[in-house]
């Protein structure tokens, strides 16, 4: 098939080499057009189907992916086809987007280029939704995620003895592929309750087969004796005072609080979309109830509020790797058919379908693992909530009392939460949790920090992508 | 038919930036009667994004009276408003690319010699000294030691703050839709929520000023500007001035943090009539700029850009004074681009108009007559 004319101008642009945007990619190819891919990462797969780099032994993939072996394998050997037909730019960032340019940081040559699209697809996944405890910044504490990258891409475990805490169901899949690696997994410590997730199976069965693997993991966790607590209310990371590092944590279990021993945790509750590049494109905004957050919109196809800008994946709200494969494909249908296209339209309604569907699904899933909403009553005023810029529960508390602060960018700007390196990325929703207690709102009314270039800190000397003789200011 | 509440009160303000939250106290510590309508949240436009600089140099002389007024208010600052807002006189420092720049430095010193702004010429063997940090390119530069540099974001809130305590009606999330004069007071509208009538208005919206001074026939011809900032991680310490170059071009200044925020003209770009941001060409420029002047910087990394809305006027001077349409009607804006320091002093001129029909300080450059100079002969009806 050969593109039609609309196209010729300029090639449309992948953000992100995860499912969603590989499988973008091979839709767009399959259509004859030559996208431009770019990933921040120096090996496409994204977050879940991660490569370790080359120059690691290869393992295989039922090591590192497990029951995602077959998937994974799928969605590599999808891209490594594309390779010749696609202008894939590895270890990438983009940092900036403005009038219809990208700009992007190319990490091993240290230098910037702006690249120009004609259409885009948004394919930038999800990082950890942290919610500290006090201790978590210990070293030997890990997000989930991290703990999870270590694992497969660094092929080594953060600690001997590792307790799980959170909640999501990565919580018990990364204990999980743990404990199969052989590290000694102390606990698994979920503040979900059973009785939520008894309540969320109905739901959760709409998707059998991803149901029994999260009962296959906590069998699997339970048969192998690992402790694993329900409703728990994480109280603290206990550190070694001599080695400065972790040495066990304690809960509560609702009748009186525990302790055990250990030398690693990971904690995590579930994740959050990556939206800022959504954001610096002009996206249009809503509170998702479903995923707690403020997320761009976009139609059943994936067109965002901006002509020509589409969204894919976890990026967009939390649906999980299979559902990034199905979104990515029929965003780029969407890309397509608006540009005149000829595309199957049984295909685009068909992966519509089996998205709607998947929604059932996650709504059972929150209902299973939701994100503790007393989290904030409990969090103490010591807790660092930012560690960028050291602010404590305490300080935002007494930015409300005092200044009246009741919205994100006003306690930002009051307090200096989200001020530092990560712009928010890691402490946003748990400033926006307090902010939310503290002033007796619901969490959609205190809004979400504004995006502002750079997505992540650059270089000085490198922020210098077009040079420009104006000057002359103010 | 709505539960519109009425307000009835002696002066309305428009405007809850640093020049109107200045004029609510002003007027408070008065005794007057004020309200106050701000669309957004007080101090989240220009006054709480700017740079911070808090500088008297280089100001036309025109406005010196005005920015030593002001100097006098930030020495205060704290038994102003109630905090310090991260404000300190750490020095001005404009430096000199050029033996030319060194002598514009020497004339603006000669120029403001009846302000009493200390200024101190530094150059050769001394600057390399004091300022070991300064790229090749600084040849000298002229200190204004009692100049400095405050965090907007704390300051023009505080301001706001002060003047609610000061017993000031400040309604943010209000914008003003409607004003009119129903021949005995201003009225304005916000919505379906309120109405507030008062005799005198001051008009103090920034770069969103110029429709209402159009709507009482003073069309002029204020356009908005987006400065670009950004901010680098915290550096170790090393430098106390806040910088600035003589022809203009970028400004910068640590914080005790250890950030660097840097600012430049440069064109930034409008998101919408609201807001802005900076523009890739005007990150670009201040890049080259900034490693030039602190070439320890090269290796530092920008978190964040930014860039805000401000109103400029032609000739770089701000519309300060009475309307010369209608009698009660008072403008404070168009600071174009130096409002943040000589703010609170505008804010206490506006109080004096409003009481005393006259400032203490002289603000003849700043009049709106400046724009209608074939009008100004005709007599008054
Ligand atoms: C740490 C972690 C572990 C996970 N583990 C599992 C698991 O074991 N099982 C499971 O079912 N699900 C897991 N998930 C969820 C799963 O990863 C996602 O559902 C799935 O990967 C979503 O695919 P995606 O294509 O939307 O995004 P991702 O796979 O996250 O891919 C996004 C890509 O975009 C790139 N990117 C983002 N921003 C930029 C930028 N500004 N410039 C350039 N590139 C950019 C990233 O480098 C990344 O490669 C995990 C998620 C995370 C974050
Ligand atoms: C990026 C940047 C850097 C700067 N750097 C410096 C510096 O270093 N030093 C310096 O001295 N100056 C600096 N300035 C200039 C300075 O910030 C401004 O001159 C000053 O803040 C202007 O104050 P203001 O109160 O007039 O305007 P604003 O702060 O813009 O306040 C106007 C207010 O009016 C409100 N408003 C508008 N229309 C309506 C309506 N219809 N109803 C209700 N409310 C309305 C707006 O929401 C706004 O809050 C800078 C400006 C910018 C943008």
């Amino acid at each position: 098939m050969t593109a039609p004319s609309s196209f010729s101008a300029l090639q449309p642009v992948v953000v992100g080499a995860g499912p969603a945007g590989v499988r973008a990619a091979q839709a767009l190819v399959a259509h004859g057009l030559r996208p431009v891919v770019i990933d921040e990462a120096s090996r496409a797969g994204g977050q879940i189907y991660r490569r370790p780099p080359s120059s690691l032994a290869e393992r295989s993939a039922n090591v590192l992916y497990g029951f995602e072996a077959r998937r994974a394998d799928a969605v590599h050997t999808a891209f490594d086809a594309l390779r010749e037909r696609i202008d894939y730019r590895a270890d990438s960032l983009v940092w900036n987007a403005q009038g219809g340019r990208l700009d992007v940081l190319h990490g091993p040559t240290r230098s910037t280029s702006s690249v120009p699209y004609g259409q885009l697809i948004v394919a930038t996944g999800a990082t950890d939704r942290v919610l500290p405890v006090p201790g978590w910044t210990l070293p030997g504490v890990y997000t989930l995620g991290g703990a999870q990258v270590a694992l497969k891409f660094q092929g080594c475990a953060i600690g001997q003895r590792v307790v799980f805490m959170g909640t999501g169901p990565l919580l018990y899949l990364v204990a999980y592929q743990y404990a199969k690696a052989g590290a000694k997994v102390a606990a698994v410590l979920d503040t979900s309750r059973l009785a939520d997730q008894l309540a969320a199976t109905p739901a959760m069965l709409r998707q059998p087969a991803v149901f029994a693997k999260g009962v296959y993991y906590v069998a699997w966790l339970r048969a192998h004796g690992v402790a694993l607590h329900g409703g728990v209310r994480p109280l603290r990371v206990l550190g070694d005072a001599t080695e400065n590092r972790v040495a066990g944590v304690a809960w509560h279990d609702g009748q009186e609080e525990r302790t055990l021993a250990c030398d690693a945790v990971g904690f995590g509750y579930a994740l959050r979309s990556e939206t800022q590049l959504a954001d610096l494109l002009g996206c249009r905004f809503e509170f998702a109830p479903l995923h707690r957050a403020h997320l761009p919109v976009r139609d059943a196809a994936g067109r965002s509020s901006v002509r020509g800008v589409y969204l894919a994946g976890d990026g967009a709200g939390i649906m999980g790797a299979d559902a990034a494969e199905w979104a990515g494909e029929r965003a780029a249908l969407a890309l397509l058919a608006d540009g005149g296209a000829a595309i199957d339209a049984a295909r685009a309604a068909m992966l519509e379908r089996k998205l709607h569907k998947l929604g059932a699904f996650r709504q059972g899933l929150e209902r299973a693992f939701p994100v503790p909403h007393d989290w904030a009553a409990h969090a103490p005023d010591e807790l660092v909530v930012c560690r960028c810029e050291n602010i404590t529960a305490g300080t935002l508390r007494q930015t409300v009392a005092e200044n009246g602060a009741d919205e994100m960018n006003r306690l930002k700007a009051l307090s200096r939460v989200g001020m530092g390196r990560c712009q928010g990325r890691m402490c946003g929703v748990a400033a926006a949790e307090i902010l939310a207690h503290a002033t007796g709102q619901p969490v959609q009314q205190v809004g979400r920090l504004r995006g502002q270039a750079p997505i992540k800190p650059i270089p000085i000397h490198l922020a210098n992508t077009a040079p420009s003789t104006e000057g002359a200011g103010a | 038919m709505s539960g519109r509440k009425t307000l009835r009160t002696d002066v309305a303000i428009v405007g809850g930036g640093i020049v109107g939250a200045s004029a609510a106290l002003a007027l408070r510590r008065m005794g007057i009667g004020v309200v106050l309508l701000e669309r957004d949240l007080c101090g989240s436009r220009s006054s709480g994004v700017n740079y911070g600089g808090v500088r008297r140099q280089g100001r036309p002389v025109s406005q010196l009276p005005l920015a030593q007024r002001a100097h006098r208010i930030w020495g205060n600052l704290r038994e102003t408003i109630g905090t310090d807002g991260e404000y300190l006189r750490s020095g001005h420092f404009k430096i000199a690319r050029s033996e030319a720049d060194m002598a514009s430095l020497e004339r603006y010193r000669a120029q403001s010699r009846d302000f009493d702004l200390g200024l101190e010429l530094i150059s050769d063997a001394r600057l390399r000294e004091r300022c070991p940090w300064l790229g090749t390119r600084a040849v000298g530069g002229s200190l204004c030691a009692e100049d400095g540099q405050a965090n907007p974001r704390l300051v023009s809130p505080a301001f706001a703050l002060a003047a609610q305590r000061a017993g000031a009606q400040i309604f943010e999330r209000h914008k003003v839709d409607e004003v009119a004069h129903d021949g005995q007071a201003f009225i304005l509208r916000s919505g379906n929520a309120l109405e507030v009538h008062a005799p005198a208005l001051l008009n103090c919206a920034g770069a969103w000023a110029g429709p209402i001074a159009t709507e009482f026939g003073e069309e002029v011809p204020l356009q908005s500007g987006h400065p670009a900032m950004a901010v680098t991680e915290p550096l170790p310490f090393f430098m106390n001035w806040s910088l600035g170059v003589e022809g203009g071009g970028i400004y910068c200044r640590q914080v005790a943090r250890g950030n660097l925020v840097l600012g430049g003209g440069g064109k930034g770009i409008a998101l919408d009539a609201d807001r802005a941001r900076s523009d890739r060409d005007a990150i670009a420029s201040l890049s080259v700029q900034a490693i030039e002047l602190l070439p320890a910087l090269r290796h530092a990394h920008f978190i964040r850009t930014w860039s805000g809305t401000e109103g400029y006027l032609p000739d770089r001077q701000p519309v300060l004074g009475p309307s010369r349409t209608t009698p009660g009607l008072f403008h404070g804006f168009g600071f174009s681009g130096a409002g943040f320091q000589i703010g609170p002093a505008a804010g206490e001129v506006l109080a004096e108009l409003v009481r005393d029909g006259r400032s203490s300080t002289p603000i003849d450059a700043f009049s709106i007559e400046r724009f209608f100079p074939e009008e100004t002969t005709t007599s008054p009806p």
